[in-house]
């Protein structure tokens, strides 16, 4: 397990991605060596598989896998359309609440005071004074009603109400030409899209859901929806956005989901 | 009797198979359609009972195993596909299917008269072939749709909706294992061929074939 390192910012997910992934994954595939074996004596198939391939190269395979990954980023980033829009769905179809997931226990989830509370800037953006909440309301503001996807498999349809992110990355004066917007959360959880998926139409900074102020469950004051993205990639309780080059790990990311994980 | 061109993608296929089903099983436990998980000893990739992390969600490495995986089963599919249908090959061998030919191959199955002509399929074979490769082609365009619903959203469509195309993913998934488990055991009945799949050297050759004489 990788330790904490400091980061040359602190918008940056605090373990190298990388690192992390090959020292975590060491017993996971001494396991799958296990298993190996067993599945091995009842198929003549994993047989072939493993003809030429080293699986006691623990490092290896999981190098492999992560190269994958990277390649399924780049087809995904291809395949994205920064057109092409969610499908919208009646208002009838909305789930009240909303089902609720977290890297968290639901008794965890840090209070925020809203009149306390702003919105750091960093990185590549001209006009880095923070926002208060009054800032962020007074923007304004579009309704999707879309499909929520999370990577476990369960969905459902929400309604959320922001700000386009790619409004207030105007505002501030962002380097749309930048590669990657990045968010930290005030429950300590990090993530980050790219840019041509910050600018999507359907991507928000959501103060509403279903036209009611967000539960701090859901993220008061402000989460990430972005209907071109899984559940995991929508920081909720977000403190700080940063622009940047440098592609943002995340808190799932880094422990080897899809860093794209694009629908 | 098989072409080196077959043998190969079929046993790159029963390989790719494996990793698909086993990870699709971890992935599936995260969120089950219904009652039941797979046993977690049996899924590939991300188990948290037997695995390495302290995290409770292991499904990113069964992720990782079948993202990195369905692009051996998709172009391996291919390309068997592509030579099955213009060599001829899945022509010769999977048609004609007449109703008249499964009730004769049923009707011997069911007195154990099996004929044992590597080569030649009866009318229930050649069904079961060409089930399981519709199975195959639907199992992807449900995969599609399930990673990309909204880039793919005209093929999503076809499933009304998310949940749909994970059950269409899910059903194809039990057609195709119970197909293994039949197309395993017969081909342990019958060892030979086996022998022919993997070396390819059997007695038969296709000019027998073609004029239907047996061996």
């Amino acid at each position: 397990m990788a330790e904490k390192t400091p980061s040359p910012s602190m918008m940056r997910s605090q373990r190298p991605i990388d690192r992390s992934i090959l020292v975590e994954n060491r017993a996971l595939l001494r396991s799958i060596e296990r298993r190996t074996l067993l599945r091995g004596g009842i198929s003549l198939g994993a047989l072939t598989m493993l003809t030429g391939c080293d699986i006691t190269n623990k490092d290896a395979v999981q190098g492999v896998l992560s190269r994958m990954s990277l390649w399924n980023d780049r087809v995904q980033a291809f395949l994205f359309s920064p057109t092409r829009l969610a499908p919208e769905f009646p208002a009838s179809a909305v789930l009240k609440p909303p089902r609720w997931n977290a890297f968290i226990p639901r008794d965890q989830v840090p209070d925020v005071d809203g009149a306390t509370w702003r919105l750091e800037l960093a990185g590549r953006i001209t006009d880095k004074r923070p926002l208060t909440l009054s800032d962020i309301n007074a923007m304004p503001h579009v309704t999707q009603r879309t499909r929520h996807v999370c990577v476990e498999g369960w969905d459902y349809i929400g309604e959320w109400t922001g700000v386009p992110l790619r409004h207030l990355l105007e505002r501030v004066g962002a380097d749309l030409t930048a590669s990657y917007v990045a968010f930290r959360c005030a429950d300590t959880y990090t993530g980050g899209i790219d840019m041509p998926t910050a600018l999507h139409p359907q991507t928000q900074l959501t103060t509403k859901y279903a036209g009611q102020t967000l539960d701090k469950a859901f993220g008061f004051p402000i989460r990430l929806k972005a209907a071109t993205k899984l559940g995991f990639k929508q920081p909720k309780q977000i403190v700080a956005i940063e622009v940047t080059n440098t592609r943002p790990g995340g808190y799932w990311e880094d422990r080897g989901f899809n860093w794209f994980s694009g629908i | 009797m098989h072409p080196l061109i077959i043998r190969i993608t079929h046993w790159v296929n029963a390989a790719a198979m494996i990793v698909m089903i086993g990870s699709g099983w971890r992935i599936f436990n995260d969120s089950p359609l219904f009652d039941f998980i797979f046993p977690p000893v049996i899924t590939f990739g991300g188990d948290p009972d037997v695995s390495w992390h302290k995290y409770q969600n292991g499904a990113y490495g069964a992720l990782q195993w079948h993202f990195a995986a369905m692009w051996v089963l998709v172009i391996n599919g291919l390309v068997y596909l592509t030579y099955g249908i213009v060599s001829g090959r899945f022509g010769r061998l999977f048609l004609p299917i007449t109703v008249d030919g499964v009730r004769s191959a049923v009707h011997d199955a069911l007195r154990f008269k099996l004929d044992h002509n590597t080569g030649v399929y009866n009318h229930v074979q050649r069904l079961l072939y060409i089930g399981v490769l519709c199975l195959g082609v639907l199992v992807v365009m449900s995969g599609l749709a399930i990673w990309k619903p909204v880039q793919f959203q005209g093929l999503a469509k076809l499933f009304i909706t998310f949940q749909g195309a994970r059950w269409v993913h899910f059903l194809c998934m039990v057609g195709i294992v119970l197909f293994m488990i039949v197309h395993v055991a017969l081909a342990l009945l019958v060892p030979k061929t086996i022998v022919g799949m993997v070396k390819g050297d059997d007695h038969d050759t296709d000019h027998k074939h073609k004029t239907g004489e047996r061996s």
